[in-house]
């Protein structure tokens, strides 16, 4: 490797690695104000405690199955919110009248503190997956519906006008140029849903303690399990990250290139 | 003389109400009369879908009591205590990260991916670290609103104009003068909309620990009427929180100005 070339790696390597040096310092930190007697073992665990904890978490509290219970979940709620979303966008884009008349209300329910309809929705379908589902889904429905109607709105004047040229019908003119057109946007609505959906569906898996890895944290504080608490918070945290990773990835797949 | 091509009747008069208007109001008739009959027809259990006679003799009890008032003030002093900690740090967070390159590759990572975690499985700790008062509702809500702000500040800074800075570094302005005078009017926009989001999940995070563990505030009345099943004043105090939350959500753009933004 050359000078420069060897200068310009060191250079974008070095700010990620002084975070996660200033992170590990942190924990190093704690640790020892921990061990020294300065924060208090019983409020703040010692990171090296939580570390340990990991095992007997994924191992005793079946990790596992409560992870695909959540994933379950989440992806119930996406494959609704995809149909239904996708669906209302179509509709409203369709009917000029209908946007104009709901567009301002569904932004508005996009500002909504639906999640706190939970205990309705516990009245309603009991305290179950349902519930939890159902929460998710409405709750993360408006970005969905928004981004098909801006997706569908935004296609370029001059491939609808291909599409008039070759004749084609409102069916086709929908399947062949308006849909594949919008989809990059729609994506990001559905992205953007799924994401909405997680939060919701972990929250209230903690508040109404039933179900997957929400459960889990709500279950270890009420043990006073100090240490696995903060080890579950760490996973479902990582999971999360994992979770918008992945979706980023897919976007950038599904978007043409600029 | 040949009559020319006058207009020989009246325009006609625009309708009083436009087309978008009448389908508003025929949908949320509709909407009103569809939920009346069911609640009527017994097919659902009885309360889950209580009459709107019930819901709105509710919604007068909720908003003639004092009780309901004092628990607003609650909440809404704690959501105002998180949006001012979390939206002051998290702007002060902000600004340093987009002024500075080296910093934001080291740490906006990590506010960018933990920004969009459930926040409310933090309760336990916050508890812990704060107690059950209002404390840790406070401190929910912070947590919250921290990353939109901070996150929205960081990309704000990094989007001013480059003259505007030099402006102010020829003038020779202090560090406290370039933020007052330079990056917060020039970032005013991304930093209100930040706000906005900030506010949002704030009075989410704020309301939901209040329905987890607590003896006052809007949220521990939602539960409080769950728990004994008074299913229309659940949905009065839904309705007002609806329209509340929705208000200042839009109250907040409005005063920043964000409608003016061109698009």
């Amino acid at each position: 490797m050359s000078a420069p070339a060897r200068h310009t790696a060191l250079r974008a390597y070095l700010p990620p690695a002084f975070g996660l040096a200033v992170l590990v310092g942190f924990f190093v930190a704690v640790e020892i104000m921990i061990q020294g007697g300065i924060l208090n073992r019983f409020i703040v665990p010692p990171p090296s405690e939580i570390i340990g904890s990991f095992g007997r978490v994924i191992v005793e509290e079946h990790i596992f199955s409560r992870f695909m219970l959540t994933l379950g979940e989440c992806l119930s709620a996406g494959v609704m919110l995809t149909v239904f979303g996708v669906a209302g966008g179509v509709l409203m884009h369709r009917f000029k009248l209908l946007q104009q008349a709901c567009e301002t209300w569904v932004a508005a329910m996009a500002s909504a503190p639906i999640v706190l309809m939970y205990p309705l929705f516990m009245v309603i379908f009991g305290r179950s997956s349902l519930t939890i589902v159902m929460i998710g889904f409405i709750a993360a429905l408006p970005p969905v519906i928004l981004k098909t109607i801006e997706g569908l709105s935004g296609t370029r004047k001059v491939l609808i006008n291909v599409g008039k040229s070759f004749n084609l019908t409102r069916s086709q003119q929908f399947w062949k140029i308006l849909f594949p057109a919008a989809l990059p946007t729609i994506f990001v609505g559905i992205r953007l849903g799924l994401i909405f959906a997680l939060i919701n569906i972990v929250g209230v898996e903690f508040l109404i303690n039933y179900g997957g890895l929400g459960q889990l944290i709500n279950d270890l504080a009420e043990r006073y399990d100090l240490a696995g608490t903060y080890a579950a918070i760490c996973f479902v945290i990582l999971v999360s990250v994992l979770f918008f990773m992945t979706l980023e990835k897919v976007e950038r797949w599904l978007r043409p290139a600029d | 003389m040949a009559e020319t091509g006058r207009l020989t009747h009246a325009a006609p008069a625009a309708p009083a109400l436009s087309p978008v208007t009448l389908l508003r109001i025929a949908i949320i008739v509709t909407v009103l009369v569809g939920w009346e009959l069911l609640s009527r027809s017994g097919w659902l259990y009885r309360d889950v879908v209580p009459s709107w006679i019930a819901i709105g003799h509710a919604l007068f009890d909720l908003l003639t009591s004092g009780e309901y008032y004092f628990n607003l003030a609650v909440t809404a002093g704690e959501i105002g205590a998180a949006l001012a900690i979390g939206g002051l740090s998290g702007m002060a967070i902000g600004i340093l990260l987009g002024a500075n390159r080296f910093l934001s590759k080291a740490f906006e990572h990590f506010l960018y991916y933990l920004g969009p975690t459930p926040k409310i499985i933090f309760f336990p700790i916050m508890i812990m670290w704060f107690g059950v008062g209002p404390g840790s509702k406070i401190a929910l809500g912070t947590l919250s609103c921290f990353f939109p702000v901070a996150l929205s500040a960081a990309a704000g800074m990094r989007q001013i104009d480059k003259v505007i800075i030099k402006v102010g570094k020829s003038f020779r302005a202090s560090t406290m003068q370039m933020v007052w005078k330079i990056y917060l009017p020039a970032m005013r926009h991304p930093i209100i909309n930040g706000v906005r989001l900030g506010l949002g999940v704030a009075l989410i995070g704020t309301l939901l620990a209040e329905t987890k563990l607590s003896n006052k505030g809007i949220g521990f009345l939602i539960i409080q009427a769950y728990s004994i099943f008074d299913m229309p004043r659940m949905y009065a105090m839904l309705i007002v929180l609806f329209v509340l939350a929705i208000g200042a959500n839009a109250l907040v753009g409005r005063l920043g100005g964000l409608h003016t933004i061109r698009r």
